[in-house]
């Protein structure tokens, strides 16, 4: 299979990126790691007619710690994710997901940028982003802006990336301390993209009442899906048994997953259950393994 | 709309016109008739087409041709060397570590990176690391032996026993 024909650049700056934008429109589309796009473009699912190449503009991947911020270039490779230092150290959430996103090869050249501006409820990093409350930088010739997480996902393949713009860069609060987070999802098979998961942070105080928690959902709902019911359960209360069985059912009852191959909704539904309320009990021993 | 791309190929330079939405797969299997690389799904799923792009391991049907510009490929007809077979190939031989072949060029290219990473694999980590390329014939394990065969003689340690399993 081969793409319809398209015309292609491979800028050397962000500047020259935005000007290719600026002439050709809604015509362009982004090239970043390929491996959502050039399967899109080889099922003619997608032909865009000009094709922006940003692999090569210098400055866009990264993963450093800066101003109680986790940055990550949005040109960041799953693979730089499972070998980064940081990430080891302190958030060990990614090292889950990338473990279970695609395979080797897809994640030398997938990256977090395009994993997100993809827009699509079955990727795995947007649940995390969700738990993390993430912001995304998004770059045009008129400067900078950061959209919360909550804002950014449109609609099926839609984000609050306009045509003229580029994402740039990821950024996630420095978690304090008493803080864990964990991620999983089922999948049928190696590199299958998930029948549901979920993604969880929660950080404790000393007493141990929970005083933070963000969970994310993947593929268990038309977009990302906070569940926003199951935070509530927990923050400013001791996360007991109780009330993690509340949040798992909440998490159930408020996404809206379709029947597919990979089961049906009731099926679906049960999983986020268990799902949730498995990633809330690691989340938590985390928390207190760190302390 | 062709675009000059120059890309280098085991070591050996090729400077050629391809339209943007020529892949490289097909760049290397038809413009250099390197025909080692194979494509099995076409769909970016079984890594039959695993080549070396700046030494990562990519699965070469999911990549544009203009995207290898300026950059290194490696293939499985560069593995061998005048002195002989790569350890990896002689791993497969001894191992049986393929029956048709036809996963083996993917298989070898994927494993090389694995080691070049990691030259101690856990056999955990290498049936992980080639999750990304489906054999339809030997049910991985004389695979994951023959790659154990080759991280052992590449640290230069005695290679392990080459009794094949039948399963
Ligand atoms: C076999 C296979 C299995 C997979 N399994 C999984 C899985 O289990 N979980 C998972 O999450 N993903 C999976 N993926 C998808 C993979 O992770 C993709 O790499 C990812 O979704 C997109 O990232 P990319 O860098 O490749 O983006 P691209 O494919 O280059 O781009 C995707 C879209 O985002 C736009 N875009 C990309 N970067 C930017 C940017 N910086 N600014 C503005 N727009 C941008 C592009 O224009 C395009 O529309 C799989 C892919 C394959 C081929
Ligand atoms: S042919 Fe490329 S992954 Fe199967
Ligand atoms: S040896 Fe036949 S597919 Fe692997």
């Amino acid at each position: 299979m081969i793409p319809a024909t398209f015309d292609y650049a491979a800028p050397q700056s962000l500047e020259e990126a935005f000007s290719l934008l600026e002439q050709h429109g809604d015509e362009a589309k982004i090239l970043a790691g390929g491996h959502s796009l050039i399967p899109m473009m080889k099922l003619r699912f997608a032909s865009p007619e000009f094709l922006i190449d940003i692999n090569n503009i210098p400055g866009l991947s990264y993963i450093k710690e800066e101003d109680g911020y986790l940055k990550i270039g949005a040109m960041t490779r799953e693979s730089e994710l499972e070998t980064s230092k940081v990430i080891h150290a302190k958030y060990p959430i990614f090292l889950d997901a990338t473990k279970l996103i695609a395979d080797p090869q897809v994640r030398n050249m997938g990256t977090l940028g395009g994993n997100l501006a993809h827009g699509d409820a079955a990727n795995d990093h947007p649940a995390l982003m969700m738990a993390m409350r993430a912001e995304v930088v998004i770059s045009s010739a008129e400067g900078h802006r950061a959209v919360p997480i909550d804002e950014f996902f449109y609609g099926f393949y839609m984000t609050a990336v306009q045509p003229n713009e580029i994402l740039t860069e990821i950024r996630i609060p420095v978690p304090g301390p008493g803080t864990g987070n964990a991620y999983h999802k089922l999948e049928r098979k190696v590199g299958d993209y998930a029948t549901a998961g979920a993604a969880v942070q929660i950080t404790l105080d000393q007493q141990g009442v929970c005083t933070y928690a963000g969970i994310g959902l993947t593929n268990v709902n038309p977009t990302p899906m906070r569940a926003a019911r199951s935070e509530e359960v927990l923050v400013g209360h001791k996360p007991d048994a109780e009330r993690i069985e509340l949040a798992g059912q909440y998490a159930s009852e408020d996404c809206s997953p379709s029947s597919d191959l990979r089961g049906d909704e009731e099926y679906k539904r049960a999983m986020v259950k268990v799902l949730t309320k498995r990633m809330i009990t690691k989340a938590i021993e985390r928390a207190h393994s760190k302390g | 709309m062709k675009k000059e791309i120059t890309i280098s190929v085991n070591g050996e330079k090729h400077t050629l016109e391809v339209e943007p939405r020529t892949l490289l797969v097909h760049v290397i299997r038809e413009h250099l008739r390197l025909t080692g690389t194979h494509i099995g799904c076409d769909t970016s799923s079984c890594g039959a087409c695993t080549v070396l792009l700046n030494g990562k391991s990519v699965k070469s049907c999911t990549i544009l041709a203009v995207q290898a510009n300026g950059k290194e490929v490696s293939t499985v007809e560069g593995m061998a060397t005048a002195d002989g077979l790569h350890p990896l190939q002689e791993g497969f031989k001894e191992n049986h570590g393929l029956h048709c072949g036809f996963c083996t060029p993917g298989m070898l290219m994927r494993a090389a990176e694995l080691l070049e990473n990691n030259p101690n694999p856990t056999e955990e980590e290498i049936r992980w690391g080639i999750s990304g390329n489906l054999c339809r014939c030997t049910g991985y394990n004389n695979i994951v032996k023959a790659i154990q065969y080759a991280g052992a003689k590449m640290r230069g340690e005695e290679t392990p026993s080459t009794e094949p399993e039948f399963v």
